[in-house]
């Protein structure tokens, strides 16, 4: 008896301690458990909806993680979990409280799958929920889902906000969010002639698309500021789209350029017909994903480092690549460019199945480290950040390569060389060396190059192929054994390049381009800058 | 060089001896094996993709000598390397059937190298498995093609992205390298779209080169589209190689799934395994298999393929799956016509039927195409696709689009007493478009 009293009491204690946490919580749970019945996606989006309409700040942890793919049932007690995947097991921890509860294998859990629709409707319910949350990074996500998707049950929860934001920017945002909300709304025309100006005032093509679906559905005074409000933003676009074509135009330019210095010094400045160029921007971009694998295995937290270690490496790899292949096959073709050209390509075709045959002939992945990830925006400029890294660093190569040329005693033998082989060899210059170096530099500045390029595109076999037509076009078009020419002549046919492309489409624009270089070659065979050396005379 | 010479000597060869050894080539190769030829490109642009496919062709043909040979003799496999270069698909195709005499050829990616080695197999009538999905618009003789038709994946994935689940999308981009799979496959799309009430405006159909890589304008003039106040997605035949630089932008641009999503056609499990897929959870595939589908035909296939080519990482694939279904078709008419002669084989092939890799049955068709389910999944952060939609039942391959005007009328059946690849219903005959 007294046994069965002491169990009794012990419970009675347990309910009061666990209901200071209140009986929301069991309710919520009661909600969550549901997870675990669902059998397709409008069904875990009824539950999605249930656990939203609670309005309870707890569910934001179950929520987030079942937008993220991180939801699971465990099959032996269909308990629901937030998992974190391990190396092996997943880490589960409780949905609301988020304490640990143990480890899992995979086939014991199964997943809660999501589409993009119920990810869409959890992400709008967070909004809602987030806009009290304490990061301001946290507010303007929510403000922005708001924004987007207006609902004229939000201009409440907004004013609160509204009254309790500190944060200037935060608070801007949240008032459009509100006049987004207030144009779906059955308030007066005041008020949404008023939210329209608001809007109006944003600029963006987010705001573009919501007017647009105000200005079908509304009528008289609204109708007409909507419209009113649209054409201003659109012309000022029209602005910033020109400036946008520029901006696509000189990142284009800057990888051009990248892809090409490397040939301004082997073809421009030495005059061999290297079509084993692109395998030397290859090469560079495979020395960046060994160096990256290198690191994720060992060293995971130099991971943002990576491309910065991989630079000097890339450059020994490819110069190194570059003075065997001079030393083994071009200098015995020195002024016959028509076998230098096939010798060379054969070389191509060498390395790309070496390569093949030592990765693999499939991709490559080569992480972006997280300063290069994302974008920012000027104005309403998006601009990301790997084109900007990439134009910084094709800007410093370039800087560093032109020092090395003017300013230094090797630049100087180079130069020298080719201006007049026999007369530099009579002063006591080993010719043969500086040929073997000058190919070894332009070699390793196509590698550092591959560095770069493996941001934007395929780390693959086939990674210089795309490069090697263009690196010419630019090398030929800005004047052959001029740096300055090449630094030009990329940049101009980026940007020729970019305003094409919205009116002529990718293809016609490419075709264009290499029309207009065959006609100014016409007319000035050596280029934009023309410089005598011994390219010239060959 | 070498490979003028060897034209040279393959076309007196072709000419004079073929013919004659044909005649004897099912009693010459039944000596002692059976040959198989393996025409996939080992080098060159294609070798990314085709190279994958020449060792799961390896693959099965061991299971299957493992499992006794066929016909009481092993199997041999033939393997030659078209490197990605169009005739010489057709000169290593005539190798492998009068020099080597195999039995059939399982081979080809693009349409242009099956388009150079479709009159190689008829003229010398040999059999081909083409295991790619493709434009449509054919049916030969002497090809099972055991990919998709547009059907199979364009139009269901269409289907799927107007649906609520999909988003109920209104205004779409078409998005496409500038080739004969693209531009054919967008105009079926078109023609659909506004069957079902899209109006003109409200579609964007946009081409990029080969290995194109600077997507800034292309990705903004999506963004720029998807503003209009209206659902947007993207419906991209972009091909292989271009592909990552194309998600890289998205991603970088911040267009995420769930706004704007793109559905893709030719991005599989092996076109993610060079990319940091995180950025692109939710955007879209159809294809009749994905790695992830969870049916024990499939595992055991994942399991031998990792045993096979020693490595846990590699990822497997649709038309490794079309490989898997077109191989086992053959096997089994093979052992039905009692014989490797392609002649017989080719009319034993109609009708049979073998299990796919996602838990049902696929059937060849008479009109050379097969029966197959369509699945549609989503970009997963761990590079896998997670099936979000499948057909309800199997689906039939189409070759004549019923959305083109000039190939609505034609149907194909290659059974006695029709054998005819492009029959026109309407006038009652054989030959329409695609007769040569």
């Amino acid at each position: 008896m007294s046994l069965l009293r002491t169990i009794g009491l012990m419970l009675l204690f347990l309910l009061a301690t666990l209901s200071s946490s209140g009986a929301a919580e069991a309710d919520l749970r009661g909600i969550i458990a549901k997870f675990a019945t669902v059998t397709d996606f409008s069904e875990t989006g009824a539950v999605v909806q249930e656990l939203t309409a609670t309005g309870d700040p707890a569910v934001e942890r179950p929520l987030a993680a079942l937008a993220d793919g991180n939801l699971y049932i465990r099959t032996a007690d269909s308990m629901v979990f937030v998992g974190k995947e391990g190396d092996e097991n997943v880490q589960l921890f409780d949905p609301l409280s988020g304490e640990a509860a143990g480890e899992a294998s995979e086939d014991d859990i199964t997943k809660i799958t999501v589409n993009n629709t119920l990810r869409r409707a959890i992400r709008d319910a967070l909004g809602t929920l987030t806009l009290g949350s304490k990061d301001p990074t946290v507010r303007i996500a929510a403000a922005d889902t708001m924004f987007k998707t207006p609902d004229a049950a939000n201009i409440e929860p907004l004013d609160t906000a509204i009254a309790n934001e500190s944060v200037a920017s935060v608070k801007a945002l949240l008032e459009q969010a509100r006049a987004a909300s207030v144009l779906v709304s059955d308030r007066p025309d005041a008020d949404k002639l008023a939210a329209i100006a608001l809007i109006g005032a944003r600029g963006d093509r987010g705001a573009v698309s919501l007017l647009t679906s105000v200005e079908a559905n509304a009528s008289g005074a609204v109708k007409e500021a909507a419209t009113a409000a649209i054409a201003s933003i659109n012309s000022t676009l029209a602005f910033w789209d020109a400036g946008q074509n520029i901006w696509y135009g000189i990142s284009l330019g800057s990888v051009l350029l990248l892809a090409a210095i490397g040939l301004a010094i082997t073809f421009g400045v030495m005059g061999v017909i290297n079509m084993a160029h692109g395998e030397m921007v290859m090469l560079g971009a495979y020395t960046t994903f060994v160096v990256q694998q290198v690191i994720r295995t060992s060293f995971p937290g130099l991971f943002d480092w990576s491309l910065v270690i991989a630079l000097p490496l890339a450059f020994a790899v490819s110069a190194l690549v570059g003075l065997i292949i001079e030393r083994g096959v071009i200098r015995f073709l020195y002024g016959r460019p028509l076998e230098t050209l096939l010798a060379t390509w054969g070389v191509s075709l060498i390395l790309q199945q070496a390569v093949r045959s030592i990765f693999g002939p499939t991709n490559q992945e080569v992480g972006n480290p997280s300063w290069m990830s994302g974008s920012f925006d000027i104005g309403q400029l998006a601009i990301t950040w790997n084109r900007l890294w990439i134009l910084v660093f094709a800007l410093t190569v370039f800087g560093v390569l032109l020092y090395v040329m003017k300013r230094t005693p090797w630049g100087l033998q180079m130069r020298a060389v080719t201006a007049n082989r026999r007369m530099a060899a009579s002063m006591g210059i080993r010719t043969p060396w500086v040929d073997a170096l000058t190919f070894a530099l332009g070699s390793g500045i196509a590698g550092i190059a591959g560095v770069a390029l493996s941001q934007i595109d395929n780390v693959s076999p086939n990674l210089g192929r795309g490069y090697i037509i263009d690196s010419f076009m630019v090398v030929v078009f800005g004047g052959v054994g001029n740096l300055w020419g090449t630094l030009v002549g990329a940049f101009s046919l980026g940007i020729v390049n970019k305003f094409l492309e919205p009116y002529a489409g990718a293809v016609l624009g490419k075709i264009v381009v290499l029309v207009l270089i065959i006609l100014f070659i016409q007319k000035r065979p050596r280029g934009l800058f023309a410089l005598k050396g011994r390219a010239v005379e060959a | 060089m070498r490979g003028n010479f060897s034209t040279i000597t393959k076309m007196f060869s072709a000419s004079v001896v073929a013919a004659g050894l044909l005649m004897s080539a099912p009693a010459k190769a039944a000596d002692d094996t059976i040959k198989v030829g393996i025409l996939h490109s080992l080098s060159g642009t294609m070798a990314i993709s085709e190279t994958t496919l020449k060792d799961a062709m390896l693959m099965l043909i061991d299971e299957q000598n493992a499992k006794g040979g066929l016909l009481g003799k092993k199997l041999e496999a033939v393997v030659v390397d078209p490197a990605s270069n169009w005739p010489l698909f057709a000169e290593k195709a005539r190798e492998l059937i009068s020099k080597d005499k195999v039995a059939a050829v399982f081979g080809c990616w693009t349409s242009v190298s099956r388009k150079s080695v479709l009159p190689v197999f008829s003229e010398l009538d040999n059999i081909l498995f083409y295991p790619v999905q493709y434009e449509g618009e054919e049916s030969e003789r002497n090809v099972f093609y055991t990919g998709a038709a547009p059907n199979q994946q364009a139009i269901p994935a269409v289907d799927y992205l107007m649906s609520k689940d999909g988003g109920s999308v209104k205004r779409w981009v078409l998005e496409g390298t500038d080739y004969v799979y693209p531009r054919t496959t967008n105009k079926i799309l078109e023609a659909y779209l506004k069957s079902k009430g899209v109006a003109a405006e409200d579609i964007m159909t946009n081409y990029t080169p080969f290995g194109f890589s600077d997507w800034q304008t292309e990705v903004s003039a999506i963004k720029k589209f998807g503003s209009a106040g209206k659902k947007t997605a993207v419906v991209s035949t972009v091909n292989g190689d271009a592909n990552v630089p194309f998600y890289k932008e998205l991603g970088n641009q911040g267009i995420k799934a769930e706004d704007i999503p793109v559905m893709a056609f030719s991005v599989g499990e092996e076109e993610l395994a060079g990319l940091d897929t995180k950025p692109l959870v939710g955007h879209l595939a159809a294809w009749n298999y994905f790695e992830s589908v969870n049916t024990p035909e499939n595992k055991k296939f994942i399991a031998d393929w990792h045993k096979f080519i020693k490595n846990n990482k590699r990822t497997t694939n649709d038309p490794m799956e079309a490989h898997y279904i077109g191989f086992n078709m053959w096997v089994k008419a093979v052992q039905k016509a009692g014989t490797t002669d392609p002649d017989k084989v080719i009319d034993a092939m109609i009708g049979v039927s073998v299990p796919n890799l996602t838990g049902g049955y696929s059937t060849m068709m008479p009109n050379h195409h097969i029966t197959k389910p369509v699945l549609i999944g989503e970009i997963q952060a761990n590079g896998q696709f997670e099936t979000v939609s499948k057909t309800p039942g199997l689906v039939m391959g189409d070759e004549w689009s019923d959305y083109l005007p000039d190939s609505k009328d034609l149907i194909s059946d290659w059974r006695a007493p029709l054998s005819c690849g492009n029959f026109n219903v309407k006038t009652g005959k054989c030959g329409g478009k695609g007769t040569n």
